[in-house]
């Protein structure tokens, strides 16, 4: 197990001039020893590369990687003494189950009495105990990939065990079972894991710390909480959540805050001068308000959907043409129709101010 | 345009993919096919589509017997869970290819339009290949949308996208379906997407078609256990239970206030929804102790599966609540909230809606 | 009920013809030859089973048989292993790549009886490369003298010529392999060894079952190339079965046995490799377990 520091950057070229030159910009990271990490984003936000280089399947072109403060950029996978799990199985076929979990440790040379304790370990975590001496070749793909879970796993010295979307082939109704065994297995195992994924879901679920990307860039590392109830950025609010966060466009002034020219709320030590900012609110945090409350706005409805457990209400602010506002109700109230006007109330504790994307309250 | 189904089965070998099925498509309507993987989904659209010809039963347009005309001489567009685009055509060439099939004027006006409801407008002159998986979907839609075709088919369109893009074209998709030019019919796995795309939905399970109604109606009064199983995510949580004169008994312990008419068996099962589940205690609630297996972080909700005496839970929270596995809970739940079905799995007592 | 369509049938008449026309008709000549005793155009005898008899009797047969199977299988034993090295050992991309499938793929493109002549120079004492070479060395080398040496010559000359074929396979097959494999094995620590018996062997079952039953069905019919390079001999050593059925049914115009003997030679060729695919679909699939599918 091992502290790991990252300081680095990876280009797609050489020399590398603009920010898209770059599969990862800049960045300074550290993911502690046992830690649970994601690290989350849409396709092409340089996650798998970022995974890759913390595992030596891809060299940075410019800092480095260290392991407990020693330098390992140069190192092999298997000089690092790391355990990965990729998207889709990888089973040796004419292997058992057996034998396919203990081959990582056969080609170390661990005794075989250890090797015998150890894959029945890791068998019994992942209830594959049942079938060890069953071709792997025949499995189905959950059981498939829970041997690949296996073989990264099985090792007791691993410095960490990297995991690229690993449940993508696991059937829905399965994966949440999955899911549970990796946070048994890492409050058991007391292993470093980091867990690449795109799905919020899965991020959120596994994770102590999300590192949230986009374009190559780490836009917030933070637990899940922090992610939904203060986004660093913009893209975390977008990003997180479904709906993601509402945007508004608002100006700032010496008498406070105003969104399509309705003022919404005081100057404070924080938001004064005059200057445009952008209001954050989630689809949760917004509420049905009396027609003329401080900190509402009215807004037209154009949807009212009923999504089972709650209501989703999308309006846009004025006579329908503004700003969109999206608004998760409660069933138990009174639900307003399209084309009707209300009152939503869009500024609280929970309310958050960007000014270039980036978070200032 | 209006679709008929009227007995259709259809039967591989020894197999059967379909039971013996009706329905009547509300035209230009959308119509959510909802069911698992296996429920016949695809089989059933294939059908509808004249892909396939069913072991028996009739397929009717408008009144009009067309069992077994084949696809081509039918007006349908189809959108498949993989991105089909012709390869070696431009992204303008693929929308405009129904067009040109069909030796319509205003062929690039049509495919302009297309692309900029669809947000593609400026990818016109590339090929798919150079596209990324949203945009590639989205040419394969534009240009089903180009056809114009009067019965729309798309299998599980979303399936192969990231969520959030999901997000974004299933709302956009549900704005274009709205406007009621043709009868769309869309599979889904999802119960969630069947009620953002609204409309009416059939469940599917197992090659049989459970129910068909509105969409919230559907999903409120579920006529079955099956219906209420697969159209609800987190799945519904189930609990045996039994009647006795004046209540329902869970566990042989707890009990639940509720009135029931009368009954063939006592034998019950308690379904409750996960959103029905809180820890914040209100009047009249039952409580239920347990401690968390795991909770899942959706990002605007959190599943909390717990471990009580009536079974396993999963509760549905708003916003993100962290717990620690095996940490001591307690959930509440307003007896007026639940499903009963009865010993046949029938809807017994749905709650009231307002 | 509506009536089944028959068009269907006129679909695949152009089939049905060509096949008539390019294998059954002629099979059933032979068959045909293979009764009878033709003494001239005019005259034939019915004879039964005769020929059979007495082509199974035919000792020079037996050792032509016997020949053939020890060739085929020195080809499969040299040329399958040989093949797969040499795909282990290509460049897998680049420029390098593309120039080292066009060097390899050059024998595959000789015709056949210039590869004997090519080697039946390259092999001449007096100013063939090998031969002066071995000559040079103190070997006494002779490919027309020496049975042993015209074995030798002529497997080695089959060796060169297809062993880039299992290789060509080979390679296709490496390519195929999804990097994750490797990585992963990186990442368990595997050996290069290991690497190849775990993933690549296994990875390749599939070509080289194809690879396999190719080489061997072409090395049981060879023809050409020892025909112009040893013309059978010196004595018989290197007259394989096909070049002996045509002795007998140009040669010697024995037109009976020789259609009675094509048959055999049919149903041997069919026969092996019916077993060889079979051994080899069940090689590394069957379970190591025994009745422990759950």
């Amino acid at each position: 197990m091992a502290r790991i520091d990252l300081e680095l950057a990876h280009a797609y070229k050489p020399h590398p001039q603009r920010d898209e030159d770059y599969a990862l910009l800049p960045l300074k990271m550290t993911f502690n020893d046992g830690g649970a990490y994601a690290l989350l984003g849409p396709s092409g936000c340089g996650k798998t590369t970022l995974l890759n280089i913390v595992s030596g399947l891809v060299k940075p072109s410019q800092g480095g990687v260290k392991f407990d403060g020693a330098d390992v950029t140069g190192r092999t996978p298997q000089q690092r003494n790391i355990a990965q799990v990729f998207q889709f199985p990888v089973i040796y076929d004419t292997m058992t189950v057996a034998e396919n979990l203990a081959f990582p440790l056969r080609n170390r040379g661990v005794a075989a009495d250890k090797i015998k304790q150890r894959v029945g370990k890791i068998a019994e975590m992942l209830e594959l105990n049942g079938q060890l001496n069953m071709r792997s070749a025949g499995l189905a793909a959950d059981a498939k990939q829970k041997i690949s879970l296996g073989r990264g796993l099985v090792r007791e010295d691993v410095s960490a065990v990297l995991f690229d979307e690993p449940l993508t082939v696991i059937d829905p109704h399965l994966k949440w079972q999955l899911r549970r065994k990796l946070k048994q297995i890492h409050q058991e195992l007391k292993l470093t894991l980091i867990y690449v994924t795109h799905d919020q879901v899965e991020a959120l679920t596994f994770a102590e710390q999300v590192v949230v990307m986009t374009r190559g860039r780490a836009v917030q590392i933070g637990s899940a909480s922090a992610l939904f109830e203060k986004p660093q950025h913009t893209f975390v609010g977008h990003f997180i959540g479904s709906p993601g966060m509402n945007f508004l466009a608002a100006q700032v002034n010496a008498s406070g805050v105003s969104i399509a020219g309705k003022r919404v709320m005081e100057a404070n030590l924080k938001l004064n001068g005059d200057d445009a900012i952008t209001l954050g609110v989630r689809p949760e945090y917004v509420t049905l308000a009396a027609p003329e409350t401080f900190g509402a706005l009215p807004a037209t409805v154009t949807q009212a959907q009923d999504i089972g457990t709650y209501w989703l209400i999308t309006a846009h602010v004025g006579n329908g043409d503004g700003a969109l506002i999206r608004a998760r109700l409660n069933p138990e109230q009174n639900i307003p129709h399209v084309d009707e006007v209300v009152w939503l109330n869009i500024v609280g504790q929970h309310t958050c101010f960007y000014r270039n994307e980036e978070l200032i309250a | 345009m209006e679709l008929t189904l009227e007995r259709i089965e259809q039967r591989v070998g020894a197999n059967v993919h379909l039971y013996p099925l009706d329905l009547t498509l509300i035209p230009r309507a959308v119509t959510v096919l909802l069911g698992a993987t296996q429920a016949g989904k695809t089989t059933l659209m294939r059908v509808m589509a004249g892909l396939d010809k069913p072991s028996k039963g009739r397929v009717l347009t408008d009144g009009v017997d067309v069992t077994g005309k084949p696809v081509r001489e039918r007006n349908v567009a189809m959108v498949y869970q993989q991105f089909i685009n012709y390869p070696s055509m431009t992204v303008a060439d693929n929308i405009a290819s129904p067009l040109k099939l069909r030796k319509e004027k205003n062929i690039d006006a049509r495919v302009a339009e297309l692309a900029i409801k669809l947000h593609i407008d400026a990818f016109l002159r590339r090929l798919p290949a150079e596209l990324s998986g949203g945009q590639q979907q989205r040419v394969a839609l534009a240009r089903a949308l180009a056809k114009n075709a009067p019965l729309m088919l798309l299998d599980e369109p979303l399936v192969n996208l990231d969520y959030k893009l999901r997000e974004e074209l299933r709302d956009e998709l549900s704005q274009l379906f709205a406007i009621g030019e043709s009868t769309v019919v869309y599979a889904t796995t999802e119960p969630t997407e069947a009620l953002l795309l609204g409309g009416y939905t059939a469940v599917m399970d197992a090659g049989e078609l459970l129910q068909y109604g509105p969409t919230a109606e559907v999903f409120h009064r579920p006529k079955s256990i099956r219906v209420a199983r697969a159209f609800s995510d987190p799945p519904m949580n189930l609990i045996e239970a039994k009647a006795t004169q004046s209540d329902v008994m869970l566990n042989g312990s707890l009990s639940l206030a509720l009135s029931l008419p009368a009954l063939q068996s006592d034998m019950l099962t308690v379904g409750v929804r996960a959103g029905a589940l809180r820890v914040d205690r209100r009047e009249n609630d039952l409580a239920l102790a347990g401690k968390v297996e795991l909770a899942e972080i959706s990002g605007s909700d959190t599943f909390v599966h717990v471990h009580t005496q009536v079974g396993e839970l999963v509760a549905q929270l708003t916003g993100v609540h962290v717990f620690s596995l095996g940490e001591a809970i307690t959930l509440y739940l307003n007896p007026a909230q639940v499903y009963v079905f009865g010993a046949d799995g029938n809807l017994v007592v749905a709650p009231e809606r307002k | 009920m509506k009536p089944v369509n028959q068009k269907a049938w006129l679909l695949i008449l152009p089939v049905v013809l060509c096949v008539a026309f390019s294998a059954i008709l002629p099979l059933m000549t032979v068959v045909n030859y293979s009764v009878q005793d033709i003494i001239s155009p005019e005259r034939r005898v019915f004879v039964g089973t005769e020929w059979f008899k007495a082509v199974m009797r035919d000792d020079d047969l037996q050792g032509a048989l016997l020949r053939q199977m020890g060739f085929s299988i020195s080809v499969l034993l040299v040329e399958i292993p040989l093949g797969i090295a040499l795909a282990l050992s290509m460049p897998a991309k680049g420029w390098k790549s593309s120039a080292v499938l066009v060097l390899v793929a050059i024998s595959l493109l000789i015709p056949w009886n210039v590869v004997g002549t090519i080697w039946q120079i390259y092999g001449r004492t007096d100013i063939g490369l090998l031969g002066a070479t071995l000559a040079k060395l103190g070997f006494e080398y002779s490919y027309t003298g020496n049975a042993t040496h015209a074995w030798l010559t002529v497997l080695l000359m089959d060796v060169w010529h297809w062993t880039p074929l299992v290789a060509l396979l080979c390679y296709a097959g490496l390519r195929a392999i999804p990097d994750a494999y490797y990585q992963a094995a990186s990442i368990d620590g595997a050996s290069k060894f290991a690497v190849f018996r775990y993933i690549q062997l296994p990875k390749l079952r599939g070509v080289l079952m194809i690879a396999v039953l190719l080489r061997f069905m072409d090395s049981f019919m060879i023809y050409t190339e020892p025909f112009v390079l040893t013309g059978g001999g010196p004595g018989n050593a290197t007259t394989f079965l096909s070049q002996y059925l045509t002795q007998k049914a140009v040669g010697q115009f024995d037109l009976g046995p020789a259609a009675a003997f094509s048959l055999i030679y049919f149903l041997i060729i069919l026969l092996l490799c019916f077993i060889l695919y079979n051994w080899m679909q069940r090689v590394g699939t069957r379970d190591n377990s025994g009745g422990n599918h759950g």
